[in-house]
């Protein structure tokens, strides 16, 4: 118990970490804030040209560009601010052997500073699907539950490869491979559809399959969402928070001395 | 309640076998051929620090010293909850701000405004602290003109200006310090002792680690030696720094080795190896007096073709305070180079003006950009006895000082005569 009250008295300090995180990423360059979006739109139209148009791809009737991006903010918001989490406690060595303060909030605010590229995102999202002229049903209202097991889950894997980073550096390196690989078990480049019934099962395995599917899901009419799968993916990253929690909070004591 | 108890406490850290294991590979391989024994490999331990108990009370300062490694920083570090014990407990009551280094978590792309309030949030401040404190520290760090530019534009000055100015305005109970003071020019090293005493002076209490003696003794009400995890010695200041110094150089001049010195800093690639103490005929001196002339001279070893070398020492009282430093850099010598081998080179003092009592010194050989070859720290003491340095007979000591200056006094402006005149006004004689 004492150390969810401490983890409270030291919100300030997690807010400011939060803060630099977010305020440091674009410091001297010249588009800014601007990259926040670079990255989703292009990789949208790249994933629309190769995979839709000339991969001929189903996408659940949906343009593609809508398709594609909809699923990419979830996706590229994973991608970036795991790494970031999982080299949080490495990278921040010198707090760490300097000052006490509860360990969590450092993946927590790695995680927590991602949410600013995509919420920037999502607002590029909302005027293309206005330019297509497609209107979200009221099950627009489950995405800011989406978007709190996003950041559920993916705390939960940052927790447990933060704490692993401190004594074994072999995460660094797996971490951005395992990424890669990632993209391609998980419904973005095609719909969840696409894969034969039989093989549904394995995709259960993998809760951003579920998470990537309840946004898509959430925010496009005329889907039928794979409830079995989004419930287990939902039921799989509160695990995985809750393991991620209990290891971290029994090995943090140790990093100052192992770091 | 005492603010903090110390009971018992133990850390002990693995040492060696750590650094093999730190690849999953290694571990999993392990796991492989053992499988039952995971957990129980043997580690090299160190006891960092071992049954070590203290109290401390409402509003006393407390330094701790101790040679490197002795354990000061991780008591230090345990006190701060950074690193756990092993065993034994700590009990901290009131609001603990822990001061490591100065300018903790300072990141290079913020601007110094930035900074001030990442670090106060850093060191346990909050946001609206921080706010209302705001002008305070930046007129304390003298850097108003740059608060708004990136701090990695700034000089390594002006950010350890900007870093203690911040920790200066922390109001805690309870404040852990280390060795910050050890950086900074004198100016803003009296600033930070200033500040220091305003919190002994506000009932505050302190904890403060240095190997600034005359700091310690100055701001502290107590004074706690740590040797090899263990206290030594625990109690009045000046009684614990005497005892402690006179633990370095027990031997006499001239009779160590050099090579048995465990402290020695510099890369080795021109050493002291000797250090005599002669008279000033170049013969070998039995007792060393107040207002002497003496021959330092210095041996050494060069394994290496050396460039621009500067020999050197400093000198101490036994409280630590520096009396001098001196070297052939000091006096614009240039040596260019110096050739493998061994040779020795004299400084020649014409009176040895120090007051009787035990200095020790340390011996230094210096490079270009800040390259130390060698570095000896309180290896050496002179022991300078008294001697009649103003030829009167009396006996000057060390109760009357460190050092005295050649000097005469003149009688002549006494008056001879009996006059009346008023003593009021101070006025001179006219």
């Amino acid at each position: 118990m004492d150390n969810y009250i401490e983890i409270w008295r030291y919100r300030e300090l997690f807010y400011f970490l939060t803060w630099r995180d977010i305020k440091i990423r674009y410091k001297q360059t010249i588009l800014g804030v601007l990259w926040a979006v670079i990255q989703p739109v292009f990789t949208m139209v790249v994933f629309t040209v190769f995979f839709g148009r000339l991969g001929q791809l189903p996408s659940d009737g949906l343009p593609y560009p809508i398709f594609y991006l909809s699923a990419l903010l979830p996706w590229i918001y994973f991608s970036t601010a795991l790494p970031l989490s999982a080299n949080s406690l490495v990278s921040n060595t010198n707090l760490l052997t300097k000052v006490y303060f509860p360990r969590i909030i450092l993946p927590a605010s790695a995680i927590i500073g991602g949410l600013f590229d995509f919420l920037l995102g999502t607002a590029l999202l909302a005027g293309l699907l206005g330019y297509y002229g497609i209107r979200p049903t009221l099950a627009v209202i489950l995405w800011p539950l989406c978007v709190v097991m996003l950041i559920v889950f993916t705390l939960g894997v940052g927790m447990i490869l933060a704490a692993l980073n401190v004594k074994y550096r072999d995460v660094k390196y797996a971490v951005p491979f395992a990424i890669q690989l990632w993209l391609f078990v998980t419904p973005v480049i095609y719909p969840i559809s696409m894969i034969p019934e039989r093989f549904r099962i394995w995709m259960m395995l993998n809760p951003m399959s579920g998470l990537i599917e309840a946004f898509r899901s959430v925010l496009l009419p005329s889907r039928p969402a794979d409830w079995l799968l989004i419930s287990v993916s939902i039921a799989a990253s509160l695990l995985i928070f809750a393991l991620g929690f209990l290891y971290f909070t029994k090995t943090e004591k140790a990093f100052a001395d192992v770091v | 309640m005492h603010p903090i108890a110390v009971e018992q406490l133990s850390k002990r850290y693995r040492i060696g076998k750590l650094n093999q294991e730190t690849m999953l590979r290694d571990r999993l391989i392990n796991l492989v051929r053992r499988p039952f024994r995971l957990g129980q490999d043997k580690y090299e331990t160190l006891w960092a620090l071992k049954d070590v108990s203290f109290h401390i009370g409402q509003g006393e300062v407390v330094g701790v010293i101790g040679r490197n490694g002795a354990g000061k920083s991780t008591l230090l570090k345990v006190l701060a909850k950074i690193t756990s014990p092993t065993s034994g407990s700590v009990k901290v009551h009131g609001r603990v701000a822990s001061l490591l280094e100065v300018g903790t978590g300072f990141h290079e792309e913020l601007t110094g405004r930035e900074n001030v309030f990442l670090n106060g949030s850093i060191l346990g401040m909050t946001r609206r602290e921080v706010q209302s404190k705001f002008d305070a520290i930046v007129s304390f760090s003298g850097v108003e003109k740059f608060i708004d530019t990136p701090i990695k534009r700034y000089s390594s000055g002006m950010r350890l200006r900007l870093g203690f100015a911040v920790a200066a305005h922390l109001d805690p109970d309870i404040l852990i310090v280390d060795e910050v003071l050890a950086v900074g020019d004198a100016g803003f090293q009296k600033k930070c002792l200033d500040s220091m005493e305003d919190l002994q002076r506000g009932g505050r209490t302190v904890l403060f680690v240095s190997h600034n003696m005359a700091a310690v003794e100055n701001l502290c009400s107590r004074c706690i030696w740590i040797e090899n995890g263990k206290i030594s010695m625990d109690g009045n200041p000046n009684q614990v720094i005497r005892a402690y110094m006179a633990t370095f150089s027990g031997s006499q001049p001239g009779i160590s080795e050099f090579s048995e010195v465990e402290r020695r800093q510099g890369n080795g690639e021109i050493r002291y190896v000797d250090f005599e103490i002669l008279s000033s005929d170049l013969g070998p001196i039995q007792v060393l007096r107040s207002g002497d002339p003496v021959t330092l001279r210095f041996h050494y070893c060069a394994e290496k073709r050396v460039s621009h070398p500067s020999f050197g020492f400093r000198l101490f009282t036994e409280l630590g305070t520096l009396v001098t430093e001196t070297s052939t850099w000091h006096h614009g010598l240039e040596i260019p180079i110096i050739k493998p081998g061994t040779g020795s080179i004299d400084l020649k003092i014409d009176s040895l003006n120090l007051l009787p009592g035990r200095y020790p010194l340390s011996l230094w050989i210096t490079g270009e950009s800040r390259v130390i070859y060698d570095g000896l720290e309180y290896c050496r003491r002179l022991d300078v006895e008294s001697s009649n340095i103003y030829h009167s007979s009396r006996v000057i000591d060390g109760r009357y000082g460190i050092v005295f200056f050649p000097q005469r006094w003149n009688l002549r402006g006494l008056s001879p005569h009996e006059s009346p005149v008023s003593c009021t006004n101070r006025g001179r004689n006219s």
